[in-house]
C-alpha cells in the first residue's frame, strides 16, 4: 500500500481516557492494509478497522511522546502516545490517507474474504427476500399490486425496482405524481397491515410551492385511500417541523395543502432535520467524552444535547401512526424532504410496534432490508463511506437503533434479539465489511455488482445468532400482530451507555445479569439433554444389574424427589481469593484502570462459578 | 390524649380512591388513631388500603361544590387522591390526618401500640450486640479494646454505651479527647481490615477554633492507631472552604504538623494501604454514609443479609445518626425544618448503585433497600425511633416496641429480600462512580408513576431462568451419583465374585473409599461440562 511508511512501532502506549491517573497499556502498534492493530504487553490486542476511523487527531508533543487521538464511528476513541515524533507523523498521514476513501472498490468489503464458496455467496445474498416479505403482510392483494413503472430505475433511481401501489393507481398516475414528488419518490407501499386492511405508505415531499398542484398526485392519494375498505379517511404524516416544511414552500417544494386533496387528515410531527441531528449527536460526544466529568455537568450537558429529545421525537411519530392504523384502521403516508431519512425511521419503528415478526431476528433484519436499504437510506453519505460532504453525515440510522434500544428496555420480553444485535448491526453499518450498506440506494448497488463481489452482513449474523438471542424473549408475549403501546414519557428515555461508551470498560457493570441469564438459559438446554442421556444410562445400569437386591440401589432406582440443594459432596466450594492491598480499594473515586483485569484474572483461576464477572457487552469483532 | 378526640369523622362512604395507573375505586374510608383505611366494596374484587398516619407528608385540599377532594403524598413518594362527598366530613377527615400524621410525641407513634401477628424467632433487640462484634475483632487483633465509658450516656450523648478504641488509650484519656471534639464524638473503630490490619475510624470534628486550639490526648489516641511508618489519611468529607468557616464557630480540622503520620484531604478519597479517620462536622451524616459504603466496598460479610442489617445497626442506629429528626418529613413537606435531609436514603441509594454494578455480589435484593428505606420513615416497628441510644433507652423501645430485624429474619420474609444471583466472593467490589454509571434509582423514585407489568414479569422470568438452572443441576448431579454408585456395585459384585474365588482383597473399605472417589468424578465431570 502506497499509504503505509512505518508499518510497526514498538513501545507505544495506550491511554485510558477516563483514567484519572494516567495509567496506560505498553505495546507495539501495527498498520496493515485494513487495520491498525495495538498488542499490549499481556499480548491483548485492539483492532480499530481503517473504515470505522472517523478522526485522527495529532496532539502537540509531550515529554513521553507524541500523542495521537483517533476516533471512531461506532464511539470508541483511542489514545496512543508515540515515543518518536516521526513515527506519529507517519502514521497520522497514512491513518488519515488510509481512512478516507474515494472509490467504493476500495473498501474493505471488496477485499474482504470470510472464505464462503460461490454458491454460499449467491445463498448468502438471497436470505432475505423482500418480495417474500410483501407476500407475508398479505400483499399483492385485491387492493394492492406489485407495479412495474420502477423496473429499469426510470421513474426513480432512489427506489428499488419492486414497488408496490393500489391497484387504482394507473401508469400514468404514477408517472404523474413521481413528477410531483422530490426526487421521483411517489407514493409506494411500506407496510401493508392485513387485519386492519391499512397501509404505510412513504413518499417525499410534494412539489407544491405556494400553490401548485399535480391531479395524478391527488388521483395517487385518493387510489390509497380508496385501497382501504375499513376507512376511506387516510392520515398524511409529514415529519417535519411545521417551520421547515413552510421554509420549503420557497424552494418549490412544500406539502400537501388538505383543500387540494380529499379526505386526507394532514399532520407535522416536527423530527428535526440531519444536521441538527448531526450536531446534537456531536454535543452528546464532547459531553460524554469528557474526563473527570461531573453529575451535573452530565445531566445537563445530556439535556443540552438534545439527543434524547430527538429520540423521543422519533418514537412519537411512530407511536402516532401507529394509533392511526391500529385505532382508526386508516392508512397513513409518510413523508419528509426525500423521504429517506426521518420518513425511514417512522415507517420502520411503525412497522416494528404494529408486527411482531420485526420483533425477531430474522425478521429485523428484513425491516431494515426493506425500509433503509432498498428505499434509499443514503447510507454511504450518513455514513460517510467515501470521502465525500461532511454536511451529509448524519446519526438518522443510529437514532433508530437507540429507538428500538429504548423499546427493548420498555418491554424485555417483546423482543427476540438484543442489545448485542443491534451494536453489532451499527458496527457494521459504518465498517463496509460487507455489502449490505454499501452505496445510497439499490441501483448503485446493482451497478457496484455488490452481490457478487462483497458478502452479506446477514447470515454471518445468523450463524451466530445464539449471541444476539434475548434470554428473557417470550414468543407468546406478542402473537402475530400484537401492537405494542410504548409509554414515550420523557424519563423513559435514557443515556444508551453501552452504544457510547462500549469500549469504556471501566464504566459497565462488572457483572452482568444479562450475559448471565444468557448463559443459564443455554445451559439449561444443555442440562436438559445431559438428564435425558443419564436416565438413559441409569435405566440401561439398573436393567443390567437388576438381579442383584442392593437396598441403596433400590432407592435410587426410585430417586426421592429433587431437592434443590445439591448434596454435600458435589457442593462447589465458593472461591476465596486474597486480596492484595486491599485497603486500596478504599478510595472510589475512579475505578482501579487495570484493576479489572485482576480482578477478572483472580476469577477465572478460581473453580468455575456461576457467577462470572464480564462487562456488559459482548466483544465485538472490528 | 385520646386519638378519638382527634378524629371527629371516622367513617366516610361513597369515597372515590384515584390512585396512577389504576381505575378510580369506590369504597369507605375509616380512620384508627394510626391508619387510614380504604376498603372498597366491590364484591367481584374486595381491595384494602392501609396507610400509616406517619407515612403521610402533606396533605392538600380541594373542594368542588360540596365534594371534596385529598391529595396525600406520602414519604414513600406514593400519592393518592381521595373524593369525599360532604365538605364538613372531608374538612374533618383532613384536619385529623393532618393531626395524626404530625404527632408531637414518640410514645404515641404507632410502635408503640403495634401488637405483632407472627411468632418471634429470634429477637432483633438481641441481634448484632457491640460484644459479638468486638469478639470477631478479638480474633484478628490485640490492639483495640471495648470501653465502656459511655456505659449512662454521660461522655457523648449520641454514642452508644459501648464503643471500641485503641488499647493504649485509657479512659481518662478518652473523657479529655471528647472535649476536644464536636458533640463529643471521640474517634472511635469503624471498620478493621483483616487483610492488612489497616483500620477505619470515625468522629466528629475537633475543636481546633481559630487559634488553632490542641489537644494531646487527641493525637496521641489518632497516632496509637498507626504502627510506626504507616501513613494514614484523615478524610474530612466536607470542602476545604467549608471546613475553614467551620473554625470561626469553634469547630475545625486536624493540623497536619500534630498528626504528623496523617495527611488531612477533604472530600476526594485517595488509594492507598492506609487507614483512614472519616469525619465531617457532627460525624453523624456524610461521616457514616463514607464509613459504612466502604465497608460494603471491602467486607463480603456487609453484602449479606445479616450483614448488612448489622452494618446499618453498627454504622447508623449505634453511631448516633439522628433518625428521627431526618426521616420526620420527605421530599412532598411544605414545612421542612433544617434538620430533616434524606441522608439514609441517599446512601440506600449508594448501595442500590453498587448492587446494580455488582448484581452477583450481594446477597439482598433491591426490595430489600426499598423496606429499609420505607421503615426508616414510617413503621410498625421501633427500631428506627429516637435519634440515639440514649433516646431509645429512655423510651424503653426494647421492652415497649417490636424490633424490625425480629419481622425480617424470618424465613418467610427473607425469602422475598432474597438475590437469586447471589454467589458470595470476598473481593473488593469497585464501583465505577462515572456519571455515566450512575441511574436513577426506579425502583424508589418512578415505582408510583409508571407501569411496570412488563418490567416485573421480564424478572420473573428470569428468577424462573435461574430456578430452573439450579433444579436441573441438582438432578444432573444426583443421576451422575447414582449412576456412580451403580458402577460401583456391579465393581463390588465383581470384587465379591473374586474373593469368592479366593483372591484376597479389603473389601469393606477399598469400595467406601472407591465409592468416594467415583463420585467425587461424577462431581468434577459436572462442574467441567457445565461451566467449560
Amino acid at each position: 500500500m502506497e499509504h503505509i511508511r512505518t508499518t510497526k512501532v514498538e513501545q507505544v502506549k495506550l491511554l485510558d481516557r477516563f483514567s484519572t491517573s494516567n495509567k496506560s497499556l505498553m505495546g507495539t502498534l501495527y498498520l496493515t492494509a485494513t487495520h491498525l492493530l495495538f498488542i499490549d504487553s499481556s499480548q491483548r490486542e485492539t483492532w480499530i478497522l481503517h473504515h470505522h476511523i472517523a478522526a485522527v487527531e495529532k496532539l502537540p508533543l509531550t515529554t513521553s511522546g507524541c500523542p495521537l487521538v483517533i476516533q471512531c464511528k461506532n464511539f470508541r476513541i483511542v489514545h496512543f502516545v508515540v515515543p518518536r515524533e516521526r513515527d506519529c507523523h507517519d502514521i497520522y498521514n497514512s491513518l488519515l490517507q488510509l481512512s478516507r476513501t474515494a472509490k467504493y472498490e476500495e473498501l474493505y468489503a471488496f477485499s474482504y474474504n470470510p472464505k464462503q464458496n460461490e454458491s454460499e455467496q449467491v445463498k448468502g445474498w438471497q436470505l432475505i427476500d423482500l418480495a417474500e416479505e410483501y407476500k407475508r403482510m398479505g400483499v399483492p392483494n385485491a387492493n394492492w399490486q406489485l407495479s412495474d413503472a420502477n423496473r429499469d430505475y426510470k421513474i426513480c433511481e432512489t427506489y428499488p425496482r419492486e414497488l408496490y401501489v393500489p391497484r387504482t393507481a394507473s401508469k400514468p398516475i404514477i408517472v404523474g405524481s413521481s413528477k410531483f414528488r422530490s426526487k421521483g419518490r411517489f407514493p409506494v407501499l411500506s407496510y401493508y397491515h392485513k387485519n386492519k386492511e391499512a397501509a404505510i405508505c412513504r413518499c417525499s415531499q410534494p412539489l407544491s410551492g405556494f400553490s401548485a398542484r399535480c391531479l395524478e398526485d391527488e388521483h395517487m392519494l385518493q387510489a390509497i385511500s380508496k385501497a382501504n375498505p375499513s376507512n376511506r379517511y387516510m392520515y398524511v404524516m409529514d415529519t417535519r417541523p411545521k417551520l421547515n416544511a413552510m421554509a420549503n414552500r420557497a424552494a418549490g417544494k412544500g406539502y400537501e395543502n388538505e383543500d387540494n386533496y380529499s379526505n386526507i387528515r394532514f399532520q407535522f410531527v416536527g423530527i428535526e432535520n440531519i444536521h441538527v441531528m448531526r450536531s446534537s449527536l456531536q454535543k452528546l460526544l464532547e459531553v460524554s467524552g469528557t474526563k473527570g466529568l461531573s453529575v451535573n455537568d452530565f445531566l445537563s450537558g445530556l439535556e443540552n444535547s438534545g439527543w434524547l429529545r430527538h429520540i423521543k421525537a422519533v418514537l412519537d411519530a411512530a407511536v402516532f401512526l401507529v394509533k392511526a392504523i391500529a385505532v382508526e384502521s386508516a392508512s397513513v403516508l409518510v413523508h419528509c424532504s426525500d423521504g429517506w431519512d426521518r420518513t425511514s425511521q417512522v415507517c420502520s419503528l411503525g412497522a416494528l410496534l404494529l408486527d411482531s415478526y420485526y420483533r425477531t431476528i430474522k425478521g429485523f433484519m428484513v425491516l431494515i432490508e426493506k425500509d433503509w436499504i432498498s428505499f434509499g437510506h443514503k447510507f454511504s453519505d450518513r455514513c460517510c463511506q467515501l470521502d465525500g460532504d461532511p454536511k451529509e453525515i448524519s446519526p438518522v440510522f443510529t437514532q433508530f437503533l437507540e429507538s428500538v434500544w429504548n423499546l427493548t428496555e420498555q418491554f424485555p420480553q417483546a423482543f427476540e434479539y438484543n442489545e448485542a444485535f443491534l451494536l453489532q448491526i451499527h458496527e457494521h453499518v459504518h465498517s463496509c465489511q460487507f455489502g449490505n450498506f454499501l452505496g445510497n440506494c439499490q441501483k448503485e448497488r446493482e451497478e457496484l455488482k455488490l452481490k457478487e463481489k462483497t458478502y452479506s452482513l446477514w447470515p454471518f449474523l445468523l450463524d451466530e445468532q445464539k449471541k444476539y438471542q434475548n434470554p428473557l424473549y417470550n414468543a407468546d408475549f406478542s402473537p402475530e400482530l400484537t401492537l405494542l403501546e410504548p409509554n414515550t414519557v420523557s424519563f423513559n428515555f435514557k443515556f444508551w451507555r453501552n452504544m457510547y461508551h462500549q469500549f469504556d470498560r471501566s464504566m459497565h457493570p462488572r457483572q452482568c445479569v444479562f450475559n448471565l441469564i444468557m448463559n443459564m438459559s443455554e445451559q439449561n438446554k444443555q442440562l436438559e439433554e445431559d438428564i435425558k442421556e443419564l436416565e438413559a444410562k441409569v435405566k440401561q445400569r439398573n436393567g443390567q444389574s437388576s438381579a442383584v437386591p442392593v437396598k441403596e440401589h433400590q432407592q435410587s432406582a426410585h430417586p426421592a424427589p429433587m431437592a434443590l440443594k445439591t448434596p454435600p459432596s458435589f457442593k462447589k466450594e465458593q472461591p476465596l481469593i486474597p486480596v492484595n492491598d486491599a485497603v486500596r480499594t478504599i478510595e472510589g473515586s475512579n475505578t482501579a484502570d487495570n484493576r479489572y483485569s485482576e480482578f477478572v484474572a483472580e476469577f477465572s483461576k478460581a473453580e468455575p462459578a456461576v457467577v462470572s464477572l464480564e462487562y456488559g457487552v459482548a466483544r465485538m469483532t472490528c | 390524649m385520646e386519638f378519638a378526640e382527634l378524629i371527629k369523622t371516622p367513617r366516610a362512604d361513597n369515597v372515590v380512591l384515584h390512585r396512577p395507573f389504576y381505575l378510580a375505586v369506590e369504597g369507605t374510608l375509616c380512620l384508627t388513631g394510626h391508619h387510614l383505611i380504604f376498603s372498597s366494596r366491590r364484591q367481584d374484587n374486595a381491595e384494602e388500603l392501609w396507610l400509616l398516619h406517619s407515612n403521610i407528608d402533606s396533605i392538600e385540599k380541594r373542594f368542588v361544590g360540596s365534594l371534596g377532594t385529598i391529595i396525600i403524598k406520602c414519604k414513600d413518594l406514593r400519592i393518592i387522591q381521595l373524593d369525599i362527598p360532604g365538605m364538613e366530613e372531608c374538612l374533618n377527615i383532613a384536619s385529623s390526618i393532618e393531626a395524626l400524621s404530625t404527632l408531637d410525641s414518640v410514645t404515641l407513634m404507632y410502635p408503640f401500640f403495634y401488637r405483632p401477628m407472627f411468632e418471634i424467632v429470634e429477637d432483633g433487640w438481641r441481634c448484632f450486640l457491640p460484644d459479638e462484634e468486638f469478639e470477631l475483632l478479638s480474633s484478628a487483633t490485640d490492639e483495640w479494646r471495648l470501653s465502656c465509658i459511655n456505659k449512662e450516656f454521660s461522655v457523648c450523648p449520641s454514642y452508644p454505651p459501648v464503643v471500641i478504641v485503641p488499647k493504649s488509650i485509657d479512659d481518662e484519656a478518652l473523657r479529655k479527647v471528647a472535649m476536644f471534639r464536636h458533640g463529643s464524638r471521640f474517634p472511635v473503630l469503624s471498620y478493621y481490615h483483616k487483610k492488612n490490619g489497616m483500620v477505619m475510624m470515625r468522629s466528629s470534628q475537633p475543636l481546633t477554633g481559630t487559634n488553632g486550639r490542641r489537644c494531646k490526648e487527641d493525637e496521641k489516641l489518632i497516632n496509637a492507631t498507626l504502627r510506626p511508618g504507616k501513613r494514614g489519611y484523615i478524610i474530612d468529607t466536607r470542602s476545604l472552604n467549608v471546613a475553614q468557616q467551620a473554625r470561626a464557630k469553634g469547630g475545625g480540622f486536624e493540623q497536619e504538623a500534630h498528626y504528623p503520620q496523617w495527611r488531612r484531604i477533604h472530600k476526594c478519597i485517595e488509594r492507598e494501604g492506609a487507614s483512614v479517620l472519616v469525619h465531617g462536622t457532627e460525624g453523624t451524616d456524610s461521616t457514616l454514609q463514607v464509613t459504612s459504603l466502604a465497608q460494603i466496598i471491602l467486607d463480603p460479610r456487609c453484602r449479606t443479609i445479616r450483614g448488612f442489617e448489622s452494618l446499618v445497626v453498627r454504622e447508623w442506629l449505634q453511631a448516633g445518626h439522628p433518625f428521627q429528626q431526618r426521616c420526620a418529613q420527605s421530599a412532598y413537606s411544605n414545612s421542612k425544618q433544617k434538620w430533616e435531609a434524606p441522608v439514609f436514603l441517599l446512601f440506600l441509594d449508594c448501595v442500590w448503585q453498587i448492587l446494580r454494578q455488582f448484581p452477583c455480589s450481594f446477597e439482598f435484593n433491591e426490595q430489600f433497600l426499598i423496606m429499609l428505606f420505607e421503615h426508616a420513615y414510617a413503621s410498625q416497628f421501633g427500631t428506627f425511633l429516637g435519634n440515639n441510644e440514649n433516646e431509645r433507652s429512655k423510651l424503653k423501645l426494647q421492652q415497649k416496641t417490636m424490633s424490625l430485624w425480629s419481622w425480617v429474619n424470618r424465613s418467610e420474609e427473607l425469602s422475598k429480600f432474597q438475590n437469586p444471583l447471589f454467589e458470595a466472593n470476598s473481593l473488593v467490589i469497585w464501583p465505577s462512580v462515572a456519571p455515566q454509571s450512575l441511574q436513577l434509582w426506579e425502583g424508589v423514585f418512578l415505582r408510583w408513576n409508571r407501569p411496570s407489568k412488563f418490567l416485573d414479569e421480564a424478572h420473573e422470568e428470569m428468577i424462573s431462568i435461574i430456578k430452573y438452572n439450579k433444579e436441573l443441576q441438582a438432578k444432573v448431579n444426583a443421576l451422575r451419583r447414582q449412576l456412580a454408585q451403580l458402577e460401583t456395585v456391579d465393581r463390588m459384585q465383581e470384587n465379591l465374585r473374586h474373593t469368592q474365588l479366593g483372591i484376597v482383597s479389603p473389601l469393606g473399605s477399598s469400595s467406601v473409599s472407591k465409592l468416594h472417589t467415583v463420585s467425587a468424578e461424577a462431581g468434577t465431570l459436572t462442574s467441567t461440562q457445565l461451566y467449560g
